[in-house]
């Protein structure tokens, strides 16, 4: 049977969930075979096992770290040249989508990036235009290299024992040339992955920078917190939280939009949410058309006794 | 030093963006303007030969006739003069192609630093600057929340989920920044009457060595089987904020969220 490559993304000694949605969507193609760059956890080999992988192969190479990611893709393209892939499934974070773009053009294949789901065949939808259009589409030459966007599909396990191998590469200099001089790890906020939550609360401008009640509507609901770039760009709350056409794009069960008026550049990240929530001020807002459930109202007093309410609920 | 900064015409994310019959984004349906993002990439040159002596920002283009009016966009900001690459075989090209055009490109305009925003806002890939590394062999330094050049080299700041990096590379160098890194200027009336001056000069395939074969639609590595409009989301029910608060636990409630 022939084999997909897939890269699996990890923390901690552990898989991270979007790698088992590679393996999930590598099932339906071939094989799947999972690179693991720079930890050799037996947790981790265990894990992609779980979900189908039936080999394992870790590089170690000490050029994985400390350069930009020129070094992942020569040691990808080696690995390509030995097993020949039918295809090549990438996270699509900005790294994955370089290492894919680079590796496209080392082996000579078509590229498709942010793809939602992945055919037997290998074609592709992806959601474009601010998620107003939806595009199949396949490779046509080469073995595929294909970026998949991270929460677009459910992981399934099919339980494997995989085999474990580790792979010497060969880095040139010309790869090690981005270095990362530092590096400043930041401080986890304690709550779900932003594109990985089946709820989000995101607040805007109409905080006016008060995001105490934004943050305990996600806590109540377990959710993730995220912000519009209009939030973003006044300082109110970091840059790894932009939901929009330049920061995350999130499809949860529920997206609540807390005083956004839902520009088009911030639909683009939260089009295709299975719920909408908006509270906004102004009835006008372009949320209010995208929205399951619009409330017109001043969001400093509708978060709170909605937060009371759910509280008073659970008792 | 010479600095090329990659900017793309793309359509206005604002207006009504479709697909022509060939699958290929269509660039008549509303109007064209220099991609937001690349704004800030031509932000970024202009401040770095704003602080520097004889620092020359040229903006680059790839694209059909009308792409010349992101680079009169740029020349307006402040960029001293333009190049736009355009001949019909061109339409349609793939990300392959259009880094292999564009590496060919910047081989002949022979920069040190080639500056690109992080992503177009029409095809959103964000894969160009580092395939064009790819191919000229250079450093990517992409994502700078910050940019700055010193000493024959570029340092920038990436500010991603889990750490704030410092990345470093020699010139010459491809970099990529971000909307964080500072807001684009607005052109001055001064800047708009000086731009009419300015040197644009358009190059075809045949000045980068390409043949028309290599590139377009056909030659392209992958296909667009299908295009079709998402269907619009039912309006939902919107209540005043006196109901507020039980039309949201009902909900919440509805969808088991709570």
């Amino acid at each position: 049977m022939s084999e997909v490559l897939i890269v699996a993304e990890h923390v901690d000694s552990h898989v991270s969930k979007p790698a088992l949605e590679l393996l999930t969507l590598a099932r339906r193609i071939g094989e799947p075979v999972a690179v693991v760059f720079g930890d050799t956890s037996e947790t981790i080999a265990k894990e992609l096992g779980e979900y189908g992988a039936v080999r394992v192969l870790t590089v170690t190479d000490p050029a994985m770290d400390g350069y930009l990611v020129a070094p992942q893709a020569e040691a990808l393209a080696q690995i390509a040249q030995t097993m020949q892939p039918t295809a090549i499934l990438i996270t699509s974070t900005p790294e994955g989508k370089e290492i894919a773009g680079r590796l496209a053009v080392k082996l000579g294949s078509g590229l498709i990036t942010d793809a939602t789901d992945v055919a037997a065949d290998g074609s592709t939808t992806q959601s474009v235009f601010a998620g107003n259009w939806t595009v199949t589409a396949s490779v046509t030459h080469g073995a595929p290299v294909i970026t998949v966007k991270p929460n677009a599909i459910t992981p399934e396990a099919a339980p494997t024992e995989a085999t474990t191998e580790q792979i010497e590469v060969t880095i040139s200099d010309a790869a090690k040339t981005a270095r990362i001089v530092s590096r400043e790890p930041k401080r986890s906020s304690g709550r779900p992955e932003l594109t990985e939550a089946a709820v989000v609360v995101s607040g805007g401008r109409g905080t006016g920078g008060d995001f105490a009640a934004v943050e305990e509507l996600a806590d109540v609901l377990g959710g993730a917190v995220g912000a519009s770039r209009a939030a973003v760009d006044a300082g109110w709350y970091p840059y790894a939280y932009q939901i929009g056409q330049t920061g995350k794009t999130v499809s949860p069960q529920l997206y609540i939009a807390v005083g956004i008026s839902g520009a088009i550049q911030h639909r683009a990240g939260m089009q295709t949410s299975k719920a909408i929530v908006a509270v906004n001020k102004d009835s006008e807002a372009p949320i209010f058309a995208i929205a399951d459930l619009g409330i017109v109202g001043d969001l400093h007093r509708v978060l709170p006794a909605v937060i009371e309410a759910i509280k008073e609920r659970k008792g | 030093m010479k600095i090329v900064v990659l900017a793309k015409h793309v359509p206005d994310a604002t207006g009504e963006r479709t697909f022509a019959p060939d699958g290929t984004v269509d660039r008549t349906a509303s109007d064209g303007l220099l991609s937001e993002l690349d704004e800030y990439a031509v932000e970024q040159a202009l401040q770095i030969a704003d602080d520097g002596d004889d620092v020359d920002v040229v903006v680059m283009t790839l694209g059909p006739d009308d792409a010349s009016d992101a680079i009169k966009r740029a020349l307006q900001m402040g960029a001293s003069a333009g190049i736009h690459i355009v001949d019909d075989p061109v339409h349609g090209s793939d990300a392959l192609a259009t880094s292999a055009l564009l590496a060919e490109a910047i081989k002949r305009a022979t920069p040190d630093l080639v500056i690109c925003g992080m992503a177009s806002t029409d095809g959103t890939m964000g894969v160009i600057p580092a395939m064009v590394a790819e191919r000229l062999g250079w450093p990517a330094v992409t994502l700078g929340a910050t940019l700055s050049v010193a000493d024959g080299r570029v340092t920038i700041r990436r500010d991603d989920d889990v750490a704030s990096s410092t990345i470093e590379a020699e010139l010459p160098a491809i970099v990529s920044v971000t909307d964080q890194s500072g807001e684009a200027r607005y052109p001055s009336m001064r800047g708009i009457l000086a731009a009419k001056k300015k040197p644009v000069e358009t190059w075809t395939l045949a000045d980068l060595g390409i043949d028309g074969s290599a590139v377009g639609l056909d030659a392209a590595w992958s296909k667009v089987l299908q295009t079709s409009p998402r269907p619009a989301k039912e309006a939902g029910r919107v209540v005043e904020e006196e109901n507020g608060t039980s039309a949201f636990i009902d909900f919440l409630t509805a969808g088991k969220y709570i």
